[in-house]
């Protein structure tokens, strides 16, 4: 089986920092979605969880479930969030953390066309660059079986900070 | 005011705008959720190392090694 992945946009937040982000009119002629994020929340705290959402869905709906296993090298924990309104994108460092610090995530979305639920596989980790820093493995849905046409990535706590950049690719497999 | 980005991948033109009242207060509210949430995962996180520090002292109390005592508690 092959497997290609293509570009389909790379946004950089400028000056000032930004809400949201939304990715729009996303093709709806690839197998599955890939997001990869660097980023950096300017709300307080050492960490932040930015809010990932599709197609314009509002704080409104309870439609999106995710069950997380985070550790930070001593310990690790579960949780379970079930009947919200997003699916979360942990360990984005905060403004508390060291400065020039940017976290990792990678949100992988399969068959974001079917009429099934969507599956989302998110893996996270928010570089402190310090003794403690968290890794994130998230598994959510969202039940809904629209074909996913928009993705936003909310701000945790008050503005995605300057230079964080997310790219979103199309992988088609044949 | 913070802004949003709004890209169209149809055309790849990124726009960027002021946040709307109704933009503004669904952010608030997502962010008191999400502060609901961190809270309990730092207890949650807090309650096991508590957890697994009085299960060493009871261990050792029973006569068990220091080694003995990490080899379980590891």
């Amino acid at each position: 089986m092959s497997v290609f992945l293509q570009p389909i946009y790379t946004q950089t937040v400028g000056s000032g920092g930004a809400a949201s982000i939304t990715f729009n009119s996303i093709p709806q002629t690839f197998t599955d979605l890939f997001l990869k994020v660097s980023a950096r929340d300017t709300g307080a705290g050492t960490q932040s969880d930015f809010q990932l959402r599709f197609n314009g869905t509002g704080a409104g709906v309870t439609t999106y479930s995710d069950t997380v296993l985070y550790g930070s090298g001593s310990s690790a924990v579960s949780s379970r969030h079930s009947g919200t309104s997003v699916i979360y994108i942990s360990g984005v460092p905060g403004s508390s953390a060291t400065a020039n610090t940017f976290g990792n995530a990678e949100v992988y979305i399969p068959n974001y066309t079917s009429s099934n639920y969507k599956q989302v596989v998110i893996d996270s980790l928010g570089e402190n660059n310090a003794t403690t820093s968290y890794l994130f493995i998230d598994a959510g849905l969202w039940r809904d079986t629209s074909s996913i046409s928009s993705i936003t990535v909310v701000a945790g706590v008050t503005a995605i900070a300057q230079y964080s950049t997310f790219s979103l690719y199309g992988i088609t497999k044949g | 005011m913070a802004t949003v980005i709004e890209v169209d991948c149809s055309t790849g033109i990124s726009t960027e705008r002021e946040m709307t009242p109704d933009e503004i207060a669904a952010q608030e509210k997502m962010a008191a959720d999400m502060a609901a949430q961190q809270a309990e995962q730092e207890a949650q996180a807090k309650a096991k190392a508590d957890a697994k520090a009085s299960a060493a002292v009871k261990l050792a109390a029973l006569g068990l090694t220091a080694d003995e005592v990490a080899a379980l508690t590891a």
